[in-house]
């Protein structure tokens, strides 16, 4: 039975040695971890133990080395299967992210399933990444991409998906958590709500998987992308999972080694899942460093971890209500991880600018997702994002420094 | 645009008044980040703004973070700029530019190191590329049409 550690900031933040320096001469807090996460010191050592004790190409050679690194980048996928409690890893591709996983259905899925006059919805949340890749499959198949309106609370309007759903509707590509406001979409109600008119979904997870527990086989959905590098991992690696039949349809995604069964000039034969999906060498050091993550958040009670997110994503809600001027963009339901605002009369990049020079890392702009800025008639925010390792310590550091940058700007 | 009669462009203070020395100069009085960055914001109160039917297509730097707007001038040997955002700190760097570049003939303007000016301020972190605000982007189109009116 394994033994899980007890939930203790102090401990978790001593795992992730780069928050332990100074940033323009003060203490850093990162609050950027919706764009990457930092990595805790044992996902670099898994990465350097693969690069300096057991380096090999996997799948191929017939030496010892090669065993291994098979060996642990295998156990790897097994690890992230478990992670989202999907049915077998063979539903597991390694893709460079969720970008790439999107782009795979987009463009292998798409090619068999679309024709003329199909639809595909897409939130007005979406990040461009969720967006993009559809508009690109939809054009070369005369297919339309629709979005599904949000409210002005930032929620995905279900009347209106309601509305736009219909037999015309092949794909639902909507995201767990949004990136801009931290929104949690209601994702187990869309997937029922589109499967009735016979559509798939997609999940974009990468806001998801490092806040909460996913669960592809309760969620009921037929695609599920996320990134390595928003999970305590390395970047460069990321996870498509698809119900194992429609992968088995697809035709493959890229070609070259590793994904062919025979070749031959008169015509070339296939490898099984998942390697079908997974021409030329992987990123063994990133799916290894992935494993060592998902190792890392496992040693913990995941609801204990969301418990304390939660409480800091709240505290700094609380903290923005207080200091005025500040307007909170997105007001979900529920939300995980995002805290976006803006100070009414100064630019969010003025204000980035200000609290890079007093150490605390936020993102300012669109996000990558313009369509949602433009809903609110806004060209951008300012966004705090947390991961397990932010405190409420950081909070105060954040409103702190804001309050300082307002008496500049204002 | 060539013209012969004064324009609005040449009584900018950034690249009149305002040199690059002068800048260069002050900055290095400062100790503090708040010294240094309340100098900037004041510098963009002092640049004046591009008329609002230059802010389209043809004269928009697009940053992920902010947004730049250019136009220009020739007159009689040296290009003139004038330059907006819609964020201050955006403006006042702006104005470190322009102080740099205003009034200069175009040869000038291709053999100034805009990397050393911006290194020796302490400012080289706005020019990054990451910081996506534009004024990089900027930066890059007044060598080009330095480069096609040399």
């Amino acid at each position: 039975m394994p033994v899980r550690n007890i939930f203790d900031i102090d401990t978790v933040r001593r795992d992730f040695p780069i928050l332990h320096q100074e940033v323009n001469g003060q203490p850093l807090v990162y609050l950027d971890s919706g764009a990457t996460t930092q990595k805790p010191q044992c996902v670099i050592d898994a990465i350097v133990d693969y690069y300096s004790s057991y380096n090999a190409n996997v799948h191929r050679a017939a030496h010892s080395l090669s065993e291994k690194a098979t060996a642990r980048f295998e156990r790897a996928r097994e690890k992230l299967a478990h992670f989202i409690n999907s049915t077998s890893p063979r539903e597991v591709l390694w893709t460079r992210g969720t970008t790439e996983a999107i782009n795979l259905v987009a463009s292998s899925w798409g090619s068999e399933n679309l024709k003329s006059g199909d639809k595909i919805l897409v939130s007005a949340l979406e990040h461009h990444s969720n967006i993009v890749p559809w508009q690109l499959v939809a054009q070369q198949k005369g297919a339309e991409v629709v979005p599904i309106d949000v409210t002005e609370n930032g929620d995905i309007d279900l009347d209106a998906l309601d509305t736009l759903l219909g037999e015309q509707v092949k794909m639902v590509a909507v995201s767990h958590v949004s990136n801009a406001l931290g929104t949690v979409n209601p994702v187990q109600e869309i997937v029922q709500r589109a499967h009735y008119y016979g559509a798939k979904v997609l999940i974009d997870g990468a806001q998801a998987v490092s806040h909460f527990p996913v669960d592809v086989q309760s969620l009921d959905c037929d695609f599920y992308a996320f990134s390595g590098h928003k999970l305590f991992g390395p970047t460069g690696i990321g996870v498509l999972w698809g119900r194992e039949n429609l992968l088995e349809a697809m035709p493959p995604y890229q070609s070259g080694g590793e994904m062919i069964e025979t070749v031959r000039f008169s015509g070339t034969t296939f490898n099984e899942l998942p390697y079908k999906f997974e021409a030329g060498t992987p990123d063994i050091a990133g799916a290894i460093g992935l494993a060592a993550a998902i190792d890392y958040l496992n040693r913990f009670d995941r609801q204990e971890v969301a418990a304390h997110e939660t409480q800091v994503l709240h505290y700094a809600i609380a903290k923005g209500e207080e200091l005025s001027g500040i307007k909170r963009v997105g007001t979900a339901k529920q939300v995980a991880g995002v805290y976006s605002f803006l100070l009414e009369g100064a630019h969010p990049a003025d204000l980035g600018t200000l609290l890079d020079q007093q150490g605390i890392a936020i993102r300012t702009g669109h996000h990558c997702a313009q369509p949602l800025m433009e809903r609110y008639g806004i060209s951008g925010t300012a966004r705090a994002s947390f991961a397990m390792y932010n405190s409420v310590e950081d909070v105060d550091r954040l409103f702190k420094a804001l309050a300082k940058a307002k008496q500049f700007l204002l | 645009m060539v013209i012969s009669t004064p324009h609005p462009y040449t009584q900018n203070p950034f690249g009149t008044t305002i040199s690059a020395d002068d800048i260069c100069n002050t900055l290095s009085f400062f100790d503090s980040w708040e010294d240094r960055y309340q100098y900037i914001i004041d510098l963009g109160k002092e640049l004046p703004p591009i008329d609002d039917s230059y802010k389209d297509e043809e004269h928009i730097v697009r940053g992920c973070q902010s947004q730049v707007w250019i136009d220009s001038v020739y007159s009689e040997g040296t290009l003139w700029f004038q330059a907006d955002s819609d964020a201050f700190i955006v403006k006042g760097l702006l104005g470190v530019v322009l102080a740099a570049y205003n009034g200069k003939a175009p040869g000038d303007i291709l053999s100034f190191d805009i990397e050393e000016y911006f290194n020796n301020l302490g400012l080289m972190g706005h020019l990054s590329q990451t910081r996506g605000n534009g004024l990089r982007a900027m930066v890059k189109k007044i060598i080009s049409v330095a480069q096609l009116t040399d």
